[in-house]
């Protein structure tokens, strides 16, 4: 073995239990960030793919960002013109098959049309305010996963009957109603309809679950009272996470108002942004404390050792030597914890996934967890970095220590 | 000057004068030339300034004014590394304790100056640690740590180390100064050894007249100069 790194070695193991206290406090930290990191990214993660699986990734309705300019605005921009109602439009998209044909090809995913209401939903006295979707069942496995989402019955069964229509489970549940029961649709804008309920379905994102239904596009536009109506256009592309981009674009061609999953979820992924921030101040924090640990058995190893020194520089042991041994006992116990830090992170991860956890926001009884490399490589990255920084100082007080000081305090 | 002799350590004109509210002088104005195959005592009363004028002509200390040359070379505006280099290859050095790494075997001690050198292959320096040991009588004793060794068996463990990089001079302060009468005769002989069969000079410190009076050559300090210089009659003076 090398000299420095056999003296580094031979100081630390003198030191057993030093050491192990070292090692222990850097272990814990890197147990319990990669632990945690594990669980929060988990836990984001879990709940990303619920929101993205559960709607489509982008949402193209028949309004527009920036509403239309009066006609008297137009035509006299001099004068200001106070009180004009805004004109009236016609509800919907207009062309929406050829849109959707324009979309398709460019579009890297899928798009369907659909007519979008909102109602209140009756049945056996109780009324829910509801948001109604008129999908194609044979278009609709191509822009959301409602045919992998379905509990009860499948999505051809809106054909059974003239009048069929999906609840999300939980909105079934609120209201009292099961595959057979017959409730009241009345939309907003009007219309209103009888109808068979002939399934339940499940995304796991409990808004959309207590609060959405979905019928054929046919009925839709009977709710909306107009014959082929399309509201709305939904998307859903290869890459969820390009949705934004590819939303700003179909804006762009279509002049209608494009809201990926991400505009629409704004908040929660700011949240996230927000979440993130105090898992990593929360989790170097862990590892700063070890590095005190560290910090701590360096500087009581080089006072020991400081005749040691004062020897091995009489002896012709440059200065950058004696720091470089007592740079890599730091990193020596810093790798040691790292390691037992992997194996303590892993080991509370099998354990927090092993814990049964009955949860009324959550549809798994278990904890997400995420098993990642880049958790363990982050946190020994972190943890050997400080562990050189709390080493540093005391190696290189302990290097420029003069030699013959330390022989006369000794003789 | 001594006829057919090179000077290895020359002090010219060195002071030493520790800084502080009071400054101390530890030696001043030393002139003073330790040659090749001499075995030189240095002595005075306590204070008087021996061990530090030996860390100065072993370069573990620098001078506040003078300068000391090895083989004739300048260390003054030497670098740190350069004077360890030095200390390394040049110089071995035996202190009044031991001072050997505890966690380490005696072999292993002795085999330190040898690695930190880098020229042997780890074969040829263990070989080279044994031979040492065992000429000074500790060939029974490889693998012991210090603790395991008497005083006497660990001071000749630091003559070992300090003969590991077959350096041309040691320097000893008080390297008697802590051992019985028994020990510290087998020390000196060991000294007196590596000068009269090795070739090698050995400048040493001790406040024991007698060990001085059997040197050839006895420096003499009072208050941090050199009051007398003498020779016994072994080496023709000019």
């Amino acid at each position: 073995m090398n000299l420095v790194l056999d003296i580094a070695w031979t100081h630390v193991r003198s030191r057993s239990r030093q050491t192990f206290v070292a090692v222990a406090g850097v272990a814990t930290g890197v147990g319990f960030s990669v632990m945690m990191a594990s669980l929060m990214v988990g836990s984001q993660e879990d709940f990303m793919r619920q929101l993205i699986n559960s709607l489509p990734h982008i949402t193209v309705s028949d309004e527009q960002r920036q509403p239309n300019r009066q006609p008297a605005e137009t035509l006299y921009t001099t004068a200001e013109i106070h009180g004009l109602t805004p004109e009236a439009r016609r509800k919907g998209i207009k062309n929406p098959l050829a849109i959707v044909a324009s979309l398709e090809s460019w579009l890297p995913g899928a798009v369907t049309p659909s007519v979008q209401s909102k109602g209140i939903l009756r049945y056996a006295s109780r009324e829910v305010a509801v948001t109604i979707t008129g999908i194609d069942p044979h278009r609709e496995s191509r822009v959301s996963l409602l045919v992998t989402q379905m509990r009860q019955g499948a999505l051809t069964s809106l054909f059974r009957t003239s009048n069929a229509i999906i609840l999300g489970d939980r909105l079934a549940e609120t209201i009292g109603a099961r595959v057979g029961s017959n409730i009241t649709i009345q939309s907003s804008s009007g219309g209103a309809i009888n109808a068979q309920v002939v399934g339940t379905f499940h995304s796991g994102v409990r808004p959309v679950d207590e609060r959405n239904a979905y019928v054929l596009v046919k009925t839709g536009q009977i709710l909306e009272r107009q014959t082929g109506l399309v509201n709305e256009l939904r998307i859903r592309v290869n890459d969820a996470m390009a949705a934004r981009d590819v939303a700003r674009r179909v804006e762009q061609e279509t002049g209608y108002k494009s809201v990926s999953w991400q505009e629409a979820h704004e908040d929660i992924l700011n949240t996230f942004v927000l979440r993130n921030v105090i898992m990593y101040t929360v989790v170097g924090a862990i590892l700063l404390v070890a590095s005190f640990g560290t910090y701590n058995i360096i500087s009581t190893i080089t006072h020991e050792k400081a005749r040691d020194i004062a020897i091995m520089k009489s002896l012709g042991l440059g200065e950058l030597t004696v720091r470089t041994i007592f740079v890599i006992e730091a990193l020596i116990i810093g790798a040691g914890g790292a390691l037992a830090g992997f194996a303590l992170g892993y080991l509370l991860c099998l354990g927090l996934g092993s814990i049964e956890i009955k949860s009324p926001f959550m549809d798994s009884n278990y904890l997400p967890l995420i098993y990642s490399p880049w958790h363990y490589l982050i946190a020994a990255t972190v943890a050997l970095l400080s562990s050189l920084v709390a080493g540093y100082a005391p190696a290189r007080k302990a290097a420029s220590l003069h030699p013959v000081e330390i022989i006369r305090g000794a003789t | 000057m001594i006829v057919g002799k090179r000077s290895l350590i020359e002090a010219r004109d060195v002071t030493r004068i520790l800084p502080g509210i009071v400054p101390t002088t530890l030696v001043r104005d030393i002139d003073l030339a330790i040659f090749e195959n001499e075995f030189v005592a240095i002595t005075g009363p306590s204070g008087s300034g021996k061990s530090s004028l030996l860390y100065l002509l072993g370069l573990l200390d620098m001078p506040t004014s003078g300068e000391v040359l090895i083989n004739g070379k300048a260390t003054a505006h030497m670098e740190e590394s350069e004077r360890a280099a030095i200390r390394l290859s040049t110089l071995g050095f035996v202190f009044q304790f031991h001072f050997l790494l505890p966690e380490f075997t005696i072999c292993e001690n002795v085999m330190l100056p040898m690695r930190a050198l880098g020229q042997l292959s780890r074969g040829a320096m263990r070989e080279r640690a044994e031979m040492l040991l065992s000429s000074l009588g500790l060939a029974d004793h490889l693998q012991k740590r210090p603790d395991q060794l008497s005083g006497g068996q660990r001071q000749r463990v630091a003559v070992a180390r300090a003969l590991a990089n077959d350096p041309a001079v040691i320097l000893a302060d008080e390297p008697t100064g802590s051992l019985d009468s028994v020990s510290s005769e087998q020390v000196f002989k060991i000294l007196d050894d590596v000068v009269h069969s090795h070739g090698k000079t050995v400048v040493a410190v001790t406040h024991d007249l007698d060990l001085a009076a059997r040197m050839e050559r006895r420096v003499h300090l009072v208050d941090g100069s050199i009051l007398t210089d003498e020779r016994r009659a072994l080496h023709p003076l000019t």
